[in-house]
């Protein structure tokens, strides 16, 4: 991995929630990089803080919660101590996100063409005549059949898919670097699910763009990403290429993860689940905040787990991690 | 569309029907028409001659009918006082009241919206809380008591603006107001105010409920990973979704104002229909009130009919739902 | 997979049990809450006994006419009477204490105010019930009469009934029963629709009761907080209009002097400086609505269902 390539750098990111009630620590001591062209899948349970990774980098976290330490270097710049203009330049420009319910997502009354027009020219100056043309290329990019109608349409005219397909439309108007995507295809019906997936992919690629992807659903992972960072209560416990996560999971809550996927089971035998429940943000046990439901959990466990590299290019945090299937 | 105004219209017609039947039975059935009809000063035999001459001896329902048919026709009867048709005396104090009523609105408008934003969007803050308890304060205080403490106020210790009447009006295509001239613009300001505190305390809570309640939708947040400014999300993308119900609510709410400007005609000396109202009620001439009581409700129920087909063409989803029916 | 789960010390969950407390005082923990509320009720009972037992705290009786002295009129605050005492408020032009014309105004708005907002209760909580129990087209005929009524300020209703009625206590508790008792028939039916799907009603139908007992001894008891809460609110809203229409002239008789009366009263003088005589009322208006709202708002925090944890 050499330093050239690196688009996004994070090190050591805290974004906390200041509450009444107490202090969520929604994202913890995170570190992960992204390559040019690169996809990186995050996956964890929801609450498991992927959404406010996703968000910091954009600088829109929503108070009470702030970035209250460590580095995002994009290109080199550091944006958590970018100023607001800064951020807003870079929104959209740089870095796009599209979000998980495309029905939530555009504005209910505003036409589709104001929504794609203005997200260009809050960039650069141009005529609005060549705004639209470029918004109605985007839309047709994504697959949509008849985009000078679509532009002169209010989005609770489209469909779900559709609409999701102008969130990633717009997303790509302004040729970003990167995308952020938070689980875009949860909230579309399976057989949409799978075409967005594979327009998003492949767009990537013909445009150079990295991408992250941000989700709950191992099996979306599996073929689309490069690497993957597993979450868990605002860490990550572990990281790496896909395959050598997928195929030899090295922290217990990954394995289990895994494990609890329906397709990787046999027929007929009862589904492997996690025991306990998640714990709330709020009051994290001590030490290793999966300790409470894990098979493998000691009195090491007491303090929090440092990242430990146990093999090139993938980083763990866990005082008992499953080496042995690596030899196996 | 046409099938819903239709439906509205029908709907409007027999709202007005049911209070034209409310009026006259309350006027002439509950009380004796006869000495709400007749001057009081009239000999035993006029009074007899009165009777015959507007059909009071014959049966009810041909007397509504009659009552009906000439209210149809512009005829509510001679004011007592006087001494012209009731209908003429309300139509020349109308415009007064609706210049009193807009500029009420416009008040409650103009302030109410960006306070609203402002103490939606910045509702921890102390700026945000005084707004709140400003509003709170003017849902809670008598409209009347106000306008009284801003005449002490402003008119008696400052000596800034006039306590009372309309002052000099300019003719706009033959209707006097008062906004062309700056003595007209003081005349108008306190009762305008007056009138409108409420309605503004009203828009700021709606307003700041709206604020933020769309503050935290997700279309918020996408427009500002759009890159867009902070001025456009809130100016543009929330106001927007804002302002279709706040018009809406303060639509029907001129209704109201039109109403409310009894009081406050009547502290500020506003020579509007509310004032003629009340100065009726006190002497007794009645068809000036039957005639009030008839248009207001009738304005009443044109306002509601023009907001239910204003928010249907504001709202594209309204729109969309009704084309399907 | 190997198991060291006996090396760790598994926390057991903390778990608070609720301790049992009766409804009645867990509603006063809540109520108390909140600061303001709290003041509120202070208040607005300071006020409820000043209004009862007038005739005793009062320095002078304001309509007993040997008491007045016509030269002691639109005195200034703070000054001290033939008789001795201090007219903390003032006098009015008849020489009337305004303290004690305070005192005996709050005893009438109040109870114009609740008496009617009491009718309105029982006569909008019945149509209300009615119509959520019974449904179908007495539902619809119902529900129809109380949203075109709602459409109409209530002011403008009061008027309409004043103007036709005249003049007088009896008429100004119709005329604000008349302007109120939609709200209340719209709030109980909404919560009696809902209460009504619910399995005791069901039971109730099932064991035959008569439809009067459903209505009155399963329904509606269930069906109070929001009406409380509403009633509250319209209290408030009763004296204020109530206030409105007598400074008007066409609420209460000047026989029965309300505060909106006093206030009215006043008004002439108002222009050449005297202001206390429309003043003070007013202030005792705004502190009586202000204090039963506060009350109001923490009432529906308390009893809203949805907010309960």
């Amino acid at each position: 991995m050499s330093d050239k390539e690196q688009l996004l750098v994070i090190e050591n990111l805290r974004t906390h929630f200041f509450t009444k009630i107490g202090v969520v620590k929604a994202v913890d001591d995170i570190s992960f990089s992204v390559n040019k062209g690169e996809v990186l899948g995050l996956v964890g349970e929801s609450g498991s803080g992927k959404s406010v990774t996703g968000f910091s980098m954009l600088g829109l976290v929503d108070p009470p919660g702030r970035i209250t330490g460590g580095k995002i270097l994009f290109n080199g710049q550091d944006i958590v101590s970018l100023s607001d203009d800064g951020l807003r330049a870079l929104r959209g420009k740089n870095i796009a996100m599209i979000f998980q319910d495309p029905m939530m997502t555009l504005n209910p009354v505003l036409r589709i063409d104001t929504q794609m027009i203005e997200a260009i020219t809050a960039h650069e100056k141009v005529a609005r005549r060549i705004a639209r043309e470029r918004s109605r290329d985007a839309l047709s990019l994504v697959g949509i059949a008849s985009p000078d109608e679509r532009l002169k349409a209010y989005p609770h005219q489209l469909s779900g898919g559709m609409r999701q397909r102008v969130s990633i439309a717009i997303a790509l108007l302004n040729k970003p670097d990167l995308i952020i995507a938070d689980e875009p295809t949860t909230a579309l019906d399976v057989t949409i699910q799978s075409q967005i997936l594979y327009e998003i992919k492949k767009l990537c690629r013909e445009t150079g763009t990295a991408l992250i992807w941000i989700t709950h659903d191992l099996t979306v992972v599996a073929g689309l990403a490069d690497h993957i960072c597993v979450m868990y209560a605002g860490r990550i416990v572990e990281q790496g290429k896909i395959s050598d996560v997928l195929d030899h999971p090295l922290h217990p809550y990954t394995r289990g993860l895994i494990g609890s996927v329906p397709s990787r089971n046999k027929r007929g035998s009862a589904l492997y689940q996690i025991p306990g429940m998640t714990p709330s943000l709020l009051n994290l046990p001590e030490g290793c905040a999966f300790r409470q439901r894990c098979p493998r959990a000691d009195n090491d466990c007491l303090v929090c787990p440092e990242i430990t590299s146990e093999i090139e290019g993938r980083h763990l945090r866990c005082f008992h991690p499953h080496v042995e299937i690596l030899h196996e | 569309m046409i099938v819903f105004i239709i439906r509205r219209s029908l709907q409007s017609g027999v709202v007005l029907l049911l209070m034209s039947v409310l009026v006259f039975v309350g006027v002439y059935a509950i009380g004796n028409p006869v000495d709400i009809l007749i001057s009081p000063e009239a000999t035993p035999q006029e009074y007899e001659e009165a009777i015959i001459a507007m059909g009071l001896d014959k049966p009810m329902w041909s007397q509504y009918l009659t009552f009906l048919n000439g209210a149809l026709h512009g005829d509510l009867g001679n004011s007592f006082v006087f001494n012209e048709p009731a209908l003429k005396l309300i139509l020349q104090r109308l415009p007064a009241t609706l210049e009193l009523a807009f500029g009420a609105l416009f008040i409650a408008i103009v302030l109410g919206i960006p306070l609203g934003l402002i103490a939606g969007i910045k509702s921890e803050s102390w700026v945000g809380r005084s707004i709140m308890s400003g509003s709170i304060l003017g849902f809670s205080v008598p409209t009347f008591w106000v306008g009284l403490m801003m005449i002490m106020v402003f008119a008696v210790m400052l000596g800034w603006l006039p306590a009372s009447g309309r002052g000099q009006t300019t003719d706009l295509f033959g209707i006097p107001v008062s906004f062309f001239s700056l003595d007209g613009l003081s005349h108008i300001l306190l009762p305008a105010v007056n009138l409108g505190l409420f309605k503004l305390s009203l828009t700021i809570r709606l307003t700041r409920a709206g604020t933020r309640e769309n503050l935290q939708l997700d279309y918020v947040k996408f427009a500002r990973a759009k890159g867009l400014t902070n001025g456009r999300v809130i100016g543009v993308h929330v106001l927007k979704n804002i302002l279709i119900p706040v018009v809406t609510v303060l639509g029907l709410e001129l209704g109201s104002l039109i109403a409310f400007a009894v009081v406050t005609e009547t502290i500020f000396a506003w020579p509007g229909m509310g004032k003629l109202l009340i100065d009726s009620i006190g002497v007794l001439d009645r068809p000036i009130i039957v005639a009030y009581l008839l248009i207001t409700v009738t304005m009443f129920i044109v306002i509601n009919f023009v907001v239910d087909v204003l928010y249907s063409v504001l709202d594209p989803r309204v729109r969309l739902g009704e084309e399907k029916i | 997979m190997t198991t060291s789960a006996e090396d760790v010390t598994i926390q057991p969950e903390k778990v608070t049990i609720p301790t049992v407390e009766s409804p009645f005082r867990r509603f006063v923990s809540d109520f108390s809450e909140s600061k303001m509320a709290l003041l509120g009720l202070a208040v607005f009972l300071c006020i409820v006994f000043a209004a009862v037992f007038a005739p005793y705290i009062s320095p002078q009786d304001p309509y007993d006419l040997a008491q007045l002295d016509i030269m002691e009129g639109r005195l200034e605050p703070g000054t001290k009477s033939f008789v001795g005492y201090t007219h903390w408020l003032g006098t009015d032009d008849q020489g009337r204490d305004m303290l004690s014309g305070i005192f005996y105004g709050l005893r009438t708005s109040l109870a114009v105010g609740s008496m009617s907002a009491l009718l309105a209760l029982l006569l909008g909580g019945t149509m209300g019930l009615i119509a959520a129990y019974f449904g179908g087209k007495i539902d619809t005929i119902i529900m129809r009469i109380v949203d075109i009524q709602l459409s109409f300020p209530s002011i403008l209703i009061a008027l309409i009934l004043l103007a036709i009625l005249g003049q007088g206590v009896d008429k100004i508790i119709i005329a604000l029963l008349a302007a109120q008792w939609a709200y209340y028939a719209r709030t109980i039916r909404s919560t009696a629709m809902v209460e009504r799907q619910k399995e005791y009603i069901e039971a109730a139908t099932c064991l035959a009761m008569s439809h009067r007992r459903i209505v009155f001894r399963e329904l509606l008891p269930n069906c109070l907080p929001p009406l409380i809460v509403v009633g509250t609110v319209q209290v408030a809203h009763a004296i204020a209009l109530e206030a409105t229409l007598s400074f008007l002239g066409i609420g209460l008789p000047i026989t029965e002097p309300s505060l909106g009366l006093l206030i009215s009263n006043g008004f002439e003088y108002m222009l050449s400086g005297k202001y206390w005589i429309s003043f003070f009322p007013g202030v005792a208006l705004v502190i009586t609505i202000v204090s039963i709202n506060l009350v109001g708002d923490q009432l529906r925090d308390v009893l809203n269902p949805r907010l309960q944890k």
